[in-house]
């Protein structure tokens, strides 16, 4: 009885999570560091959630020349930054690009980005098309998307 | 019979036993006051002098007023010292980042701690882009460059690994070793933090070299 009751109860968890899950490909919390000085580069970070699989192939900004999908590693003590084709958005995980490990890298940028800042961006997904997103520009050094209750 | 056999098992002997127990446990005891001053003593003791000579040496630069720094400068202060490139956009500005935020809680020591921030690209970072760029931290960063030659041999001595990593375009990305050096004020190797240091663990192991 109690493990159809807790059976029950977790299909129930799982359904809800299903329909509380965006019926299509979202962007969220799309964010950028402030850059130092007159840094040329910066880097954006935000998170993809897809009900089916996807693949983010591109992006573009006004902001900067250029904007490409960068993987950073460490071997070892050694840092190591490459661009890389596209970005595997499996289906129903959310995928967060963050300090430390994969950003979109704006090459290049027109003005530098200053804390409060926004600027717009786009992602092209081979699936579900040219997404738009509104990038926030956080302090220099900043972990994180600034919570919501903030902006 | 009975004397064989207690010749061949004499560990069955209580008092044996006993023995054994309390002469293991003075060596593991022994081991242990051991590795405790060895702790203690740091790197600058002997378990950490073969390391303390290894990184670091003499240099010659040229930091983001255009005025010429040697090791020799460094004297006097204790220094943290971060090897990376004003283009990079995720990894140099979190190590900058964290050092100004762990200087922050050391409070009024925090001017007994110079930050040094040395290029691993020259040929982009010239005194006016490192100037501009370390003035935005919340720090007093000394920032350092020089010709390929001087920083080539700046990192060589401070064991720092960099590489050019051309992209379409023209564009370069540089891999480097991503670590923060503590030199003590006689320009002595005495600590280093990674990428998974946070500012608190970088504060609270200053504060403890600092008493």
């Amino acid at each position: 009885m109690p493990m159809k009751f807790l059976a029950f109860a977790a299909g129930l968890v799982v359904a809800s999570a299903a329909l509380a899950q965006a019926a299509q490909l979202e962007v969220k919390d799309a964010w950028a560091r402030a850059t130092p000085g007159n840094a040329e580069n910066g880097a954006a970070y935000l998170t993809i959630v897809s009900p089916t699989a996807d693949r983010l192939v591109s992006v573009a900004t006004p902001v900067a020349k250029k904007a490409e999908l960068h993987t950073m590693t460490m071997k070892g003590m050694v840092m190591e930054m490459r661009p890389v084709e596209g970005v595997d958005i499996p289906p129903g995980r959310p995928v967060t690009l963050k300090p430390g490990g994969a950003h979109i890298m704006l090459l290049r940028l027109n003005q530098p980005l200053r804390e409060g800042q926004s600027f717009p961006m786009t992602l092209n997904f081979e699936k579900a098309g040219p997404q738009p997103v509104t990038v926030t520009v956080e302090k220099l050094g900043a972990a994180g998307p600034a919570p919501a209750a903030r902006r | 019979m009975a004397r064989n056999s207690r010749a061949s098992a004499p560990g069955g002997s209580p008092r044996f036993v006993l023995a054994a127990a309390v002469l293991a446990g003075l060596v593991i005891l022994a081991a242990g006051v051991f590795f405790a001053l060895l702790m203690r003593e740091g790197p600058r003791g002997a378990g950490g002098t073969a390391l303390a000579s290894a990184i670091g040496g003499p240099f010659r630069l040229t930091d983001q007023n255009g005025k010429t720094v040697t090791d020799a400068d460094l004297k006097g202060k204790w220094s943290l010292i971060y090897f990376g490139y004003t283009h990079c956009p995720d990894a140099c500005p979190t190590a900058l980042n964290d050092i100004a935020v762990a200087l922050d809680e050391l409070g009024t020591k925090r001017e007994a701690v110079r930050p040094v921030f040395i290029t691993v690209d020259p040929e982009r970072d010239t005194p006016p882009a490192l100037k501009s760029y370390v003035a935005s931290f919340d720090a007093p960063i000394l920032a350092l460059t020089g010709t390929p030659e001087e920083v080539a041999q700046t990192a060589k001595a401070y064991r720092v690994y960099y590489a050019k990593h051309p992209e379409p375009g023209g564009d370069y990305s540089m891999d480097h070793s991503s670590v923060i050096y503590v030199m003590d004020p006689e320009g002595r190797f005495t600590a280093s933090f990674t990428h998974e240091s946070s500012p608190e663990q970088i504060a609270e192991r200053l504060k403890k070299l600092l008493a």
